[in-house]
């Protein structure tokens, strides 16, 4: 079916979700929609799909407007749309997840079902077996069942949201040759992924986000830097961090391997200096936030040595519990602040006791609402010392969690420092950052704001696919080089070493 | 004890457990809906007191049992307002109303407190009576206990053999994925809450009418929890949950034996007695060694009888619906 959306509208509060967005999908491809997480790809494909209404622009479907207000109405006009997360009903059995929302008497006829199940599932290979319960499915499967049952409603468009994520490798391809058997049959698919290799594979042609908006719009293959830069766009910024970096070493890695079942990267060997900040830059979920966990102790690496410098020399940490990292003065700010870094119901207050080491059995009132108070004003947090935190703003939530940050650390590992934060609070982060920096503390983030990398590394290390790139200095670093190495074109060890034979490079 | 004095005991087991049965599956079915209506306790209360007031005013049993019915959904249409438009704490609502309603009833039935009023006449259902043990357990008490049966078994079908049942299992588990598939949550919540609130108020006609014929303070104190128990001990599952209504109803029949019987024990450790033994089986039904002690059958044949007796609260119970 050819769709069609025109000058789509959506906003969420202050945040432009979709902004005049017109995207056309011919009848018989497959078309990716490419993009960052938040370039508004899952807005614009909910719209379609009538899990969110739109406020203003039109879909057409083979060129006759449509009302999409419901999921219902979109399956009834044929379309159909696989969720990131499956909609579906894990403790039920496959067979009673295909019956739901069909139609029909009011007797459910299971053998019919059964039948009509048995033949879609094995028209396109999958085997599913019907009196399974969902719960005990992998995810691949999930998405077969619900592919079989949008089919099964007389679907002409299927869309899938990040369907790659959480599945393996097999169930990956029989996916891509489910949708090119749906694409050669007349259908239309809706491919959207923030992963440029899998789009390559798969798709005739492609439309780019950014920011909310349609950036671009190109028939693939086309060369991959060009996605890239389409992707994330423009010229990069200047830096702005100032020298801070010294000649000790906080954090040594010797041949260094992180990762968990599914994915292990090299990073081999990496000295970071105090006063340094490396950038980890990359697609999110390329290993960014493993690298970070791994070096704050959370997560232990599958090979190799982590040590960090003290006072008594080096320490090697590789197998040691969390806390010791912490007493090694390594602070970790994790991206999801109120899940993992904060506990939004308790006060700003009762965090200061929480951080506090305190022998007695009792709070000190009146000590720790000074520490508070003393906190809210030198951060500059918009809230009282009794304001619960989630009712803080997420940039002062930020502040907040910098300010529970004991004072001297000798590392800082922050995951999307200033995700969701306006200007002002990212200036103001970086300044504090930096004025660590500046008293010798290391800093590790992970951001997939590339002006942000650009702006305040040392060094950049790219993941990619499974692989994580040399640091690069941020002055030997340009637009495309960056992009390349997204893209999956990564500068390791092996390749810098055939390129600089005189060993020019210093890791 | 001889044979047909235990096949008494059964028979009465069976009838007294018919409010319970009312009351937990009109429960299984709300809370199937993804609504918790805690106030069951103080529902079956007023719904007792209110069906005998109106079948005193009227002489009619059916008019007290719908007024009883009436009153059980009103009180779910405050829980459902609360639970499903306000999206407030379903177990905040319900437990104020509890005590509410409970207090409601000493202080509106003052008036009628032992009076005689009318009581659902005792039917013998012809033929069927005659067989031989299964006559005489099941089929020689009156209608409102042959009502249970058949409410047992058509909530059971409607539930796992419709279509409309399979939505209302669906929008208990994931609202939103049944959203996706064109339920209308909202709608259907309030429906299901306020049919199973019926028949919670019909399970409390049931003593004032039936089993503890007239109104007194507190005349079914304790049954509103434990058909709470009930449905969780039941798995959400109508037979089972009329199973448990029928084994408290044994309980609470070997109390009464029990009490006539040894008199040197004080006859309050008797009226107790089943409510502790009942959450005592709840706690041992309830707990994962059963699935243990299956880890030697075979993974096929394991599935089906794991099936049977796992037990799992639906995904959504208790939660508000999102539509974003």
């Amino acid at each position: 079916m050819n769709v069609q959306l025109q000058h789509i509208n959506k906003h969420f509060g202050a945040v432009q979700a979709n902004q005049d967005v017109s995207f056309t999908v011919r009848a018989g491809t497959i078309h990716g929609l490419l993009g960052e997480n938040g370039a508004g790809k899952s807005t614009l494909v909910k719209v379609l799909s009538g899990y969110i209404t739109r406020d203003s622009g039109t879909i057409l479907l083979d060129g006759l407007s449509a009302e999409v207000k419901t999921p219902a109405d979109a399956i009834h006009a044929g379309v159909g749309m696989l969720h990131q997360d499956p909609l579906d009903f894990p403790p039920m059995t496959v067979l009673d997840n295909f019956m739901i929302g069909r139609a029909g008497g009011a007797f459910l006829n299971s053998r019919a079902a059964a039948r009509e199940f048995k033949m879609l599932s094995s028209r396109f290979k999958f085997s599913l077996d019907a009196n399974e319960t969902i719960g005990t499915l992998t995810m691949g499967e999930r998405q077969q069942l619900e592919i079989i049952r949008l089919l099964s409603l007389g679907v002409r468009t299927l869309i899938l949201d990040e369907p790659t994520t959480g599945i393996s490798a097999s169930q990956k391809a029989a996916l891509f040759a489910a949708l090119k058997v749906l694409a050669a049959q007349g259908r239309s698919v809706i491919f959207v992924s923030h992963k440029l290799e899998d789009v390559e594979e798969l798709c005739d042609e492609v439309t780019v986000m950014r920011a909310g908006r349609v950036v671009g719009n190109m028939p693939i293959p086309c060369p991959t830097s060009k996605l890239v830069n389409l992707m994330f766009g423009r010229e990069l910024a200047t830096p702005v961090k100032p020298a801070t970096c010294r000649e000790d070493v906080t954090l040594g890695t010797e041949g260094l391997v992180i990762g968990n079942n599914r994915l292990s990267i090299a990073i081999g060997d990496l000295s970071v200096h105090g006063g340094e900040v490396i950038g980890l830059a990359g697609l999110e979920g390329s290993g960014q936030s493993i690298f970070l966990l791994t070096c704050a102790g959370v997560m232990h690496p599958i090979a190799g040595r982590l040590l960090f410098s003290s006072p008594h020399g080096q320490v090697d940490m590789t197998t040691k519990p969390y806390h010791r990292f912490q007493r090694a003065g390594i602070g970790y700010l994790p991206a999801d602040r109120l899940r993992e870094g904060l506990i939004g119901g308790l006060t700003i207050q009762e965090h200061v006791v929480l951080r506090t080491p305190s022998p007695g059995l009792f709070v000190d009132r009146k000590r720790t609402h000074a520490v508070a108070d003393g906190a809210i004003k030198a951060y500059n947090i918009h809230g009282h010392t009794d304001t619960p935190v989630g009712q803080l703003s997420g940039g002062n939530q930020q502040r907040t969690q910098l300010a529970l940050l004991p004072q001297a650390l000798s590392l800082v590992l922050l995951e999307h420092p200033t995700r969701g934060l306006d200007i002002e609070s990212t200036v103001w982060v970086w300044q504090q950052l930096i004025s660590r920096c500046r008293t010798g503390s290391a800093i590790i983030f992970a951001s997939s704001d590339l002006d942000e990398i650009v702006q305040y590394s040392d060094r950049v290390i790219v993941f990619s696919g499974g692989r994580a790139s040399v640091p690069i200095s941020i002055a030997d670093l340009t637009a495309s080089r960056l992009g390349e190495m997204i893209g999956g074109n990564l500068e390791t060890i092996s390749k810098v070493a055939s390129e600089h034979p005189n060993g020019s490079v210093k890791l | 004890m001889d044979f047909s004095q235990i096949i008494v005991i059964l028979a009465t087991a069976i009838a007294t457990a018919t409010p319970l049965v009312f009351a937990s599956v009109g429960e299984t079915i709300t809370e199937r809906a993804g609504v918790i209506n805690l106030s069951t306790e103080g529902t079956i209360m007023l719904a007792a007191m209110v069906g005998f007031a109106a079948a005193l005013a009227t002489g009619s049993v059916i008019a007290g049992l719908a007024a009883a019915a009436v009153l059980g959904a009103l009180v779910a249409l405050i829980v459902a307002f609360g639970a499903i438009t306000l999206k407030q704490s379903q177990i905040a609502i319900g437990f104020v109303l509890a005590l509410l309603c409970t207090d409601l009833s000493s202080f509106l039935g003052n008036p009628i407190v032992l009076i005689p009023g009318p009581t659902v006449p005792s039917l013998k259902v012809p033929l069927l009576q005659n067989i031989p043990l299964l006559g005489p357990l099941l089929f020689q008490s009156d209608l409102l206990v042959y009502a249970s049966y058949v409410l047992i078994v058509l909530v059971w079908v409607f539930l796992y053999h419709t279509r409309p049942g399979l939505v209302l299992r669906s929008i208990g588990e994931q609202p939103a994925a049944a959203f996706a598939r064109g339920s209308h949550v909202v709608r259907q919540r309030y429906f299901y809450t306020l049919l199973g609130g019926a028949l919670v108020g019909v399970g409390g006609a049931a003593f004032s009418l039936d089993f503890k014929a007239g109104w007194t303070y507190h005349l079914t104190a304790g049954y509103g929890w434990i058909a709470l128990a009930i449905v969780i001990f039941g798995g959400w599952n109508p037979l089972r949950a009329a199973l448990g209504c029928y084994l408290f109803g044994i309980l609470q029949s070997l109390a009464n034996v029990a009490q006539s019987n040894i008199q040197s024990v004080p006859t309050q450790v008797f009226s107790v007695a089943p409510f502790v033994l009942m959450i005592l089986v709840l706690v041992l039904t309830s707990g994962d060694w059963l699935e243990r002690a299956l880890a030697f059958i075979p993974p096929t044949a394991r599935r089906s009888i794991l099936r049977t007796i796992r037990t799992r609260a639906p995904a959504a119970l208790g939660k508000a619906f999102e539509q974003d």
